[in-house]
């Protein structure tokens, strides 16, 4: 994984004093102390992380924590007050205006505000070309691009429309696509799916994430909230009076917080909707195959001591299920044949869920469920896996024997 | 009560005087470019038959604020026409729109300049409660100083009056735009002209607009008043008649004084509504 901001010992102060405040932090002092003793507001204090090319990384935090000042330092929209800012090897802080600006054009997709921060009085065609536009890119060119990426972000045949006449979701498509219509490699999102309500919000995250497999930015999103947090996040970091406390993947910061702060934090959080289906299952011990005849079935299902079978074609996709009462009495009715036909009514429907669905969404699927234990398919519906009650009992517990049974994260982790 | 008075008659005299004295030739320049934005538009309204003017502007009345409006221009410059006030209105037209430009060319810079720079603001804001505060007539005394009597002086006391609102709206304007929307053009690497010219005016552009609207209708309150100092047009015939106490013909002066104003109000409130409505 390549580097892509590496930050330094970054640290923001906003008053007239900053080295005093500074000095102050190094005696150990407290934000609340200095804004009391000497007036000055710690924005962010002395922080380090590293961002890696094309992932998404979180900045995670309460209210006043520091996540939108450290997000703007990024692009210097903030001045630093000490501290290095290295982004694909050229270190920021060093330079003078021009350089700057060129450097913001060059290597920053704008930036994505909670409240879309779109031009009123411009179409949504026109505010999506608004950074071409900034860079001199002609018309005819940056049109074209603009046109192409609101059809991306699903807004085609509102070209014309101005924003008052949108939806919020459908603003912040505008400001997402005007920030991917510019040739750069870095997004950054300020809350910006935050003003959304629940539904919608939701739906933007998944965007996203479909949109990113596409298109491979780096993305430095600020939130305030855990499950949007995780549920975007390769990687988090959570802070704290403007210092990060601890800074890793999702899995790392549930299992193995680094202060009482961020257990704290995460214990709040449902690990209901951090797990998924992929995370909890376990490999099928057995399936059967569509040709195949009852008495095979019914041997495989003897022979692993389950209650049903999956049948799947030679593709792995998934069938139907086949209850073992059901076989057993349909064998019976035809015990005196040489060959016994397979018959339509043993096939059920059986219950599936998405490896990646949520644990809290694969609960209720699970309940809704008639036939046995829920099967586990993968995008082309191949049989992945079997979800049994007690794999999602024991995940809500929070025992943490989910690594034998992730053979689907791990592999995907692994690929990048 | 004192054994001497402040000689404070004598310090401004003075200072007017030398003032005059070595910028003469500035304020005969500027006086000569007065004259002629005033005659321009003058001499081209009255090039024109009055029907035709008239339709200009009720087409663009109608354009920018509905037929109704459109209508009552159609209306109320007929009856201009008719009873024989024909030219003052055009005169005082001229003298409006030539302060506004003047108005537009001053307090547009300053406007935006305030709002980028809280020290300038913060000192020319006494300035500007000091300037509104003012009794409109102390404004004739240093125009009638500087430039006699005459159609300049009553432009040049019309725009130190009409002047104030715009500063102030257009520094309001710029100030309200939200910090986001700025941000965003920063983030993208927006120079400051791309920013003042792509974002802040057009987003303030309906605030500005009401200053336009406010200082235009301040403008048109001084017709009355810069008539004193012989600026000519309406004001003229209700001073006329005024002086004469011939109240029917000051009425109707003052009559043609308000339908110029609803016009000019609707056109420039229409101006700052357009193109959001989309
Ligand atoms: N321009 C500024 N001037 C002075 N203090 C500021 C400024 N911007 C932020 N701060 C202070 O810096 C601290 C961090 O603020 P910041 O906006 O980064 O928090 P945040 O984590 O983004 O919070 P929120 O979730 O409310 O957006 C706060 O104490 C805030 O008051
Ligand atoms: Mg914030």
């Amino acid at each position: 994984m390549k580097e892509k901001i590496v930050v330094k010992s970054l640290s923001k102060i906003f008053g007239r004093n900053p080295q005093k405040a500074i000095e102050a932090l190094r005696e150990g002092k407290s934000k609340a102390q200095i804004l009391k003793e000497h007036r000055q507001v710690v924005g962010v204090d002395n922080v380090s992380f590293t961002v890696y090319e094309k992932e998404i990384f979180v900045l995670m935090g309460l209210s006043g924590s520091g996540k939108s000042t450290l997000e703007r330092l990024l692009n210097r929209l903030h001045e630093p007050t000490s501290g290095q800012i290295i982004i694909d090897g050229t270190d920021i802080t060093k330079l003078g205006q021009k350089e700057l600006r060129e450097f913001r054009r060059s290597h920053f997709c704008g930036m994505v505000f909670q409240n879309f921060a779109i031009l009123p009085h411009r179409t949504v065609l026109e505010n999506v070309e608004f950074g071409l536009e900034l860079q001199g890119v002609e018309k005819e060119k940056r049109r074209k691009e603009a046109r192409k990426v609101i059809k991306q972000v699903g807004l085609e045949g509102n070209e014309e429309s101005y924003p008052s006449e949108l939806s919020g979701g459908m603003q912040q498509r505008v400001g997402l696509a005007r920030g991917l219509a510019v040739d750069a490699s870095i997004l950054l999102m300020d809350e910006a799916f935050s003003a959304l309500d629940p539904l919608i919000r939701r739906q933007m995250q998944d965007e996203l994430l479909e949109l990113q497999d596409k298109m491979k930015k780096t993305i430095v999103f600020v939130t305030h909230d855990l499950d949007e947090a995780f549920r975007l996040g390769d990687r988090i970091a959570i802070m704290k009076d403007g210092r990060i406390e601890q800074t890793g993947t999702a899995e790392e910061i549930i299992s193995n917080p680094a202060s009482d702060y961020v257990r704290a934090f995460v214990e709040d959080m449902n690990r209901a909707a951090v797990l998924t289906a992929g995370n909890i299952m376990e490999a099928p011990k057995e399936r059967a195959f569509f040709g195949d005849g009852p008495r095979t079935i019914f041997r495989k299902i003897r022979r692993n001591n389950l209650t049903g079978i999956f049948v799947t074609d030679t593709k792995r996709e998934l069938k139907g299920y086949i209850r073992v009462s059901e076989l057993v009495e349909h064998i019976n009715r035809h015990k005196d044949k040489e060959s016994i036909p397979m018959e339509k009514g043993l096939f059920h429907e059986p219950g599936r869920v998405h490896k990646d669905m949520p644990l809290n969404e694969v609960i209720n699927a699970y309940n809704e469920n008639q036939y046995g234990p829920l099967a586990v398919v993968d995008d082309k519906d191949r049989l992945e896996g079997v979800i049994v009650r007690g794999a999602i009992i024991s995940a809500l517990a929070g025992e943490d024997d989910s690594g034998k049974e992730a053979p689907a994260r791990l592999k995907e982790e692994s690929k990048k | 009560m004192f054994p001497f008075r402040i000689p404070i008659k004598d310090w401004i005299s003075a200072a007017v005087d030398y003032l005059v004295s070595e910028l003469g030739p500035l304020f005969d320049g500027f006086s000569a470019f007065i004259f002629f934005l005033v005659n321009s538009f003058k001499d081209g309204m009255l090039f024109l038959h009055p029907l035709i003017l008239i339709a200009l502007i009720a087409f663009t009345t109608w354009r920018m604020a509905g037929w109704q409006i459109g209508l009552f221009s159609v209306l109320g410059l007929l009856i201009t026409e008719n009873i024989g006030l024909w030219v003052s209105f055009v005169e005082t037209l001229s003298l409006v729109l030539t302060a506004e430009i003047l108005v537009m060319i001053v307090g547009l810079p300053l406007g935006i300049y305030a709002a980028r720079n809280d020290r300038f603001n913060s000192l020319i804001r006494p300035l500007l409660d000091f300037m509104q505060t003012m009794p409109a007539f102390v404004y004739l005394i240093p125009a009638v100083m500087f430039f006699g009597l005459g159609l300049v002086p009553g432009v040049v006391a019309t725009f130190v009056f009409a002047l104030p609102p715009l500063i102030r709206l257009t520094n309001l304007g710029i100030r309200q735009v939200p910090g986001e929307l700025t941000e965003a053009a920063d983030a993208f690497g927006a120079t400051n002209m791309q920013k003042l010219f792509k974002v802040q005016i057009p987003v303030a552009k309906p605030t500005i607009m009401a200053g336009v609207n406010q200082s235009i209708m301040l403008g048109l309150s001084m017709v009355v008043i810069a008539a004193m100092i012989g600026a000519g047009g309406l004001g003229t015939n209700v001073l006329r008649g005024i002086q004469r106490l011939q109240v029917g013909e000051g009425f109707e002066a003052g009559l043609v004084v308000v339908i110029m104003a609803i016009i000019l109000d609707r056109i420039t409130a229409g101006l700052g509504k357009q193109k959001k409505a989309g």
